[in-house]
């Protein structure tokens, strides 16, 4: 039977006659998206088991990526003590927040008062080189200028106190979430502290909200390719440092204010993200302000993106390739190779932050996984069309939601049955419920020691993720069978 | 680098007791700027309501108070487990502007009649009081069409520390006791407040006092049922247990419904058998106190001889404790001297000025007694003191570990069931494979002696 489309309609005789979404679309013979319900189930107004956390977490995140920085809530008490709890779960190591501590007479008042009180007890407290400071919703809803109380208090103290950088940035939740408080965060770092100078040769990267194991090999990727390099924020050793014999008020590490002031300077910067907008990227600020040559390539995680990356760092330094990494790339693909039948056709759901859903799928749309859900609790607005320039394999037909929970992700893998769901470990309940099993990745990993040395970059990342869930296909398959087979 | 020195913020000096004449004050507000380990009062709200298990409870506000207190806390339930599900109004920038009632309304309304609760709490939190909503006009509507308590819980963060938010949270509560339709008392019977059932405690309690003969109605609130707490004024005596989370609503029984109330603690032999004979005593009864020893006695004569190698191992060894009420303190005090160890720091969130003389009175001379402190003071007193172990919450952890120093969880998060006889033993055994791991061989501060 033939279509108005020009295509034969069901029973398809080949894969190259059968109809795609957008032919069905225009002959009407498929069912229309409006008459099947969505995949999610039901619309509710609540959001159930939210699959996002809030701004201030991400800006107290970049806040410990700079170096004697002291992160700074300014807002009532409970968000401080709650994202500190939150973030100690996931990295293990000690995450101080101070807070303002609004009482009611901030809020009928103004925070000014409990500001400049809390920033006092922290220098003294704390010597900190750096205070980032973070609003948290009630701060913002009362309308603290805090840009304001930070200069005067500056002007105030600065002959009495020996006063530390004092950074800030705005993060109201119910305008965005932890991801976006994130870029904010680092943009307004950069807005804050890069000044103009002479040209200098160096790369700065801004590398999104990764792990410190993914950080650390940032690193070692730059070193080889000789060229000084400054990563923006670096929270790799304060947030995954070794015992220590003294207590630390601050851990050490992070990057140095000296390093961020000279940005604007830099020969190249390169800003790993896909979805953000203009308005968040500190890229584009060094741009427009300093011209300073700008890159944007989405996290580099499987063979495509990590070859954008490393294509990027050769067109900006002029050196090939560094060996080693060229032979990492020959033993993934060898590895791709040995592994291909078991990641064939099956299927996943990816969820997190956007930029990691961009980057997860498109790695496992080149290993041959079939991504049916990829979705985020976030709202760019761009997640769809990044995900399809990053993997253009994929079916068109790939849900691919903003703004979801995961009590919609739950409904959506009861229809689509997926064979792994790829994600933070918020998503452990509803593997269990639904037997689905679950490879953890990002942030955050709660019931596990590793969150920290997850690493998802660069083609070892690629390699750590593909064995991970190849392994885990592999053993699915052992177990489910009766035999006991002992080669697989 | 960061000054290693860790002086004391001249403030702070009061809230601290390291030995001499006893001068400390509490019960303030954290200072502005302290990183103080203290939360909000909706922290305390969720605290107390979050294990009633067939309720719903929605956070009305921006997502991050609710994504934080998603299924944070192992409080069991023997039915249904809507507690583990977390529900926010997520709030957005137009809903700040125009308000959320209208949110608020639709919310629940679809989550009653997808879930179907027996009652629903609304957790105000703190942006909510400033843009005006009418949450308690909202809740009223939605409960006259729904037919099922829905309750607003004033648990804006900034009005206070957990305390005032245990007490919103016993205001809701007490909203729902009487409800029934039965009104008359019911004999021999118990309330047990303020016990969450981490990791299956309320059961192993409920046990003992049934093997006593007496009937616990209603607890409050693990394992918590709407229905039971509505017959909560009819039971004989409340029990309420260590921090006072719980207080309020016994007081409130108590001036309502004539209920006289006790204090107990579940942990530790001491504290877990006074618990059983207080009851029996109150009751005045003898058959009931012949019940009580015989199960004090059927247990502790298991437990002893099972206690020995943990506490040969453990002799002498010291240990930290901090903890958010004062009154788990003392029982953990005592567990500890029960294996053997030494306590020398002690302190909480909240306690008071008596609560902390009564510790002092506890501990041995020299143990230094802190109040609403931070990690920069937990740090130089666990390293001024040199100690094998530190019990506290989960934001402590990684000061101990950092140090190189064993840890246990005693908070609402921990997954062991550390409440009564088996809980002794539980105790025992994780704090032994704390204390006596060999990683610590290997800390800086142990190497380099
Ligand atoms: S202080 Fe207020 S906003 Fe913050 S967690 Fe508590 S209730 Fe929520
Ligand atoms: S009030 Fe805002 S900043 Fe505070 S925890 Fe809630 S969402 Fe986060």
């Amino acid at each position: 039977m033939s279509c108005e489309c020009g295509k034969t309609c069901a029973p398809v005789d080949s894969p190259e006659n059968a109809c795609t979404s957008e032919d069905k679309a225009k002959c009407g013979c498929g069912p229309s998206k409006a008459d099947t319900p969505p995949i999610t189930g039901k619309n509710f107004t609540a959001t159930r088991n939210a699959c996002k956390l809030c701004a201030p977490l991400g800006a107290c995140l970049a806040f410990r990526g700079i170096e004697g920085c002291l992160p700074f809530l300014h807002g009532s008490q409970g968000c401080a003590t709650y994202i500190r709890r939150y973030m100690i779960s996931h990295f293990r190591e000690p995450m101080d927040i101070a807070s303002s501590n609004f009482g009611e007479e901030s809020v009928v008042f103004g925070g000014r008062g409990n500001l400049n009180e809390g920033l006092k007890h922290v220098i003294e407290g704390y010597k900190p080189e750096v205070i980032g400071i973070a609003t948290t919703c009630l701060a913002e809803t009362i309308g603290d200028d805090v840009g304001m109380y930070v200069k005067d208090f500056i002007k105030g103290n600065k002959d009495t106190i020996s006063m530390p950088h004092l950074l800030h940035v705005s993060t109201p939740s119910y305008a965005g979430s932890h991801a976006d408080g994130y870029q904010w965060a680092v943009r307004a770092i950069v807005d804050q502290l890069a000044v103009d100078g002479p040209n200098e040769k160096f790369i700065g990267i801004f590398p999104g909200m990764v792990s410190p194991a993914d950080l650390r090999h940032l690193r070692d990727i730059l070193s080889d390719f000789g060229m000084p390099f400054s990563i923006v924020p670096d929270y790799s050793d304060p947030l995954d440092g070794p015992v220590w014999g003294e207590y630390h008020k601050i851990p050490a590490g992070g990057t140095p204010v000296s390093e961020i002031s000279k940005l604007g300077r830099a020969s190249a910067v390169i800003e790993l993200a896909s979805t953000i907008s203009e308005k968040q990227s500190a890229a584009t600020l060094l741009d427009e302000r300093f011209s300073t040559a700008a890159f944007r390539v989405g996290l580099p995680i499987g063979i495509r993106q990590s070859d954008a990356f490393f294509k990027v760092l050769e067109q900006i330094t002029g050196e090939s390739i560094p060996d080693h990494h060229e032979s990492e790339r020959g033993r993934l693909i060898d590895a791709y190779v040995d592994g291909h039948k078991y990641t064939f056709g099956k299927k996943v759901v990816i969820y997190g932050e956007e930029d990691y859903v961009v980057g997860l799928t498109a790695f496992c749309a080149e290993i041959g996984l079939k991504p049916v859900l990829c979705a985020s609790g976030g709202k760019s607005g761009r997640l769809k069309s990044c995900i399809q320039d990053a993997a253009p394999e994929l079916d068109p037909e790939t849900e691919i939601l903003e703004g979801i929970d995961f009590a919609e992700i739950e409904e959506a893998v009861t229809h689509l049955k997926p064979d792994l769901l790829i994600g933070n470990s918020k998503g452990f309940s509803l593997s269990r419920k639904t037997g689905t099993p679950l490879i953890r990745v990002g942030f955050p990993i709660h019931d596990r020691v590793s969150g920290s040395r997850t690493l998802h970059l660069g083609y070892k990342g690629a390699q750590r993720l593909f064995d991970t869930i190849v392994d885990k296909l592999m053993e699915l398959k052992q177990d489910s069978n009766d035999i006991g087979y002992t080669y697989i | 680098m960061s000054d290693k020195t860790i002086n004391l913020l001249e403030k702070r000096k009061r809230q601290i007791h390291e030995g001499g004449e006893f001068v400390m004050e509490a019960e303030k507000q954290s200072l502005a700027g302290s990183v103080s380990q203290r939360s909000c009062s909706f922290c305390g709200s969720r605290v107390v309501l979050y294990p009633i298990a067939d309720a719903l409870h929605v956070v009305h506000g921006p997502i991050g108070c609710a994504s934080y207190t998603w299924d944070i806390r192992g409080s069991l339930s023997s039915g249904p487990e809507l507690h583990r599900l977390s529900f926010s109004t997520d709030m957005q920038e137009k809903d700040v502007i125009y308000g959320g009632e209208g949110k608020l309304y639709n919310a629940l309304v679809e989550l009653i009649e997808e879930y179907n609760p027996n009652a629903a709490f609304i957790y105000t939190t703190c942006i909510i009081g400033v843009i005006g909503d009418d949450v308690q006009a909202v809740c009223k509507k939605v409960q006259n069409e729904k037919g099922i308590p829905v309750i607003a819980v004033d648990s804006e963060g900034f009005k206070g520390s957990k305390k005032e938010g245990y007490k919103a949270a016993c205001d809701a509560l007490f909203k729902i006791v009487g409800t029934d339709d039965a009104t008359e008392t019911i004999p021999k019977s118990i309330n047990i407040l303020g016990d969450f059932n981490i990791a299956g405690e309320i059961w192993v309690i409920k046990d003992y006092y049934e093997r006593m003969g007496v009937e616990v109605v209603c607890s409050v609130s693990g394992d918590g049922r709407v229905e039971d707490i509505r017959k909560a004024g009819r039971a004989q005596l409340n029990i309420v247990q260590c921090s006072g989370s719980v207080s309020n609503l016994a007081k409130m029984l108590e001036t309502e419904y004539g209920t006289p109330m006790m204090r107990a603690s579940y942990f530790g032999i001491e504290d877990m058998s006074k618990a059983l004979y207080d009851v029996a005593d109150f009751f005045n009864d003898d058959e009931m106190y012949e019940a009580a020893a015989r199960v004090i006695q059927e247990e502790v004569t298991k437990l002893v001889p099972r206690l020995a190698p943990y506490r040969k191992d453990l002799k002498g060894k010291k240990a930290a404790v901090y903890t958010g009420g004062a009154f788990k303190v003392f029982s953990l005090v005592r567990s500890l001297k029960t294996i053997g160890m030494d306590v020398v720091i002690a302190g909480s969130q909240t306690g008071s000025v008596e609560d902390y003389k009564m510790l002092m009175e506890l501990c041995d001379p020299g143990t230094v007694i802190l109040d609403d402190t931070n990690p920069l003071e937990l740090a130089k007193y666990v390293k001024e003191k040199d100690v094998d172990l530190f019990i506290g919450g989960v934001k402590e952890r990684p000061i101990a570990f950092k140090l190189g120093i064993g840890f246990c969880d005693h908070n609402h998060e921990r997954k062991e069931c550390l409440a009564g006889f088996i809980g002794m033993l539980n105790f025992a055994a994780e704090v032994h494979s704390s204390v006596m791991s060999p990683v610590w061989q290997f800390a800086p501060r142990r190497a380099n002696r």
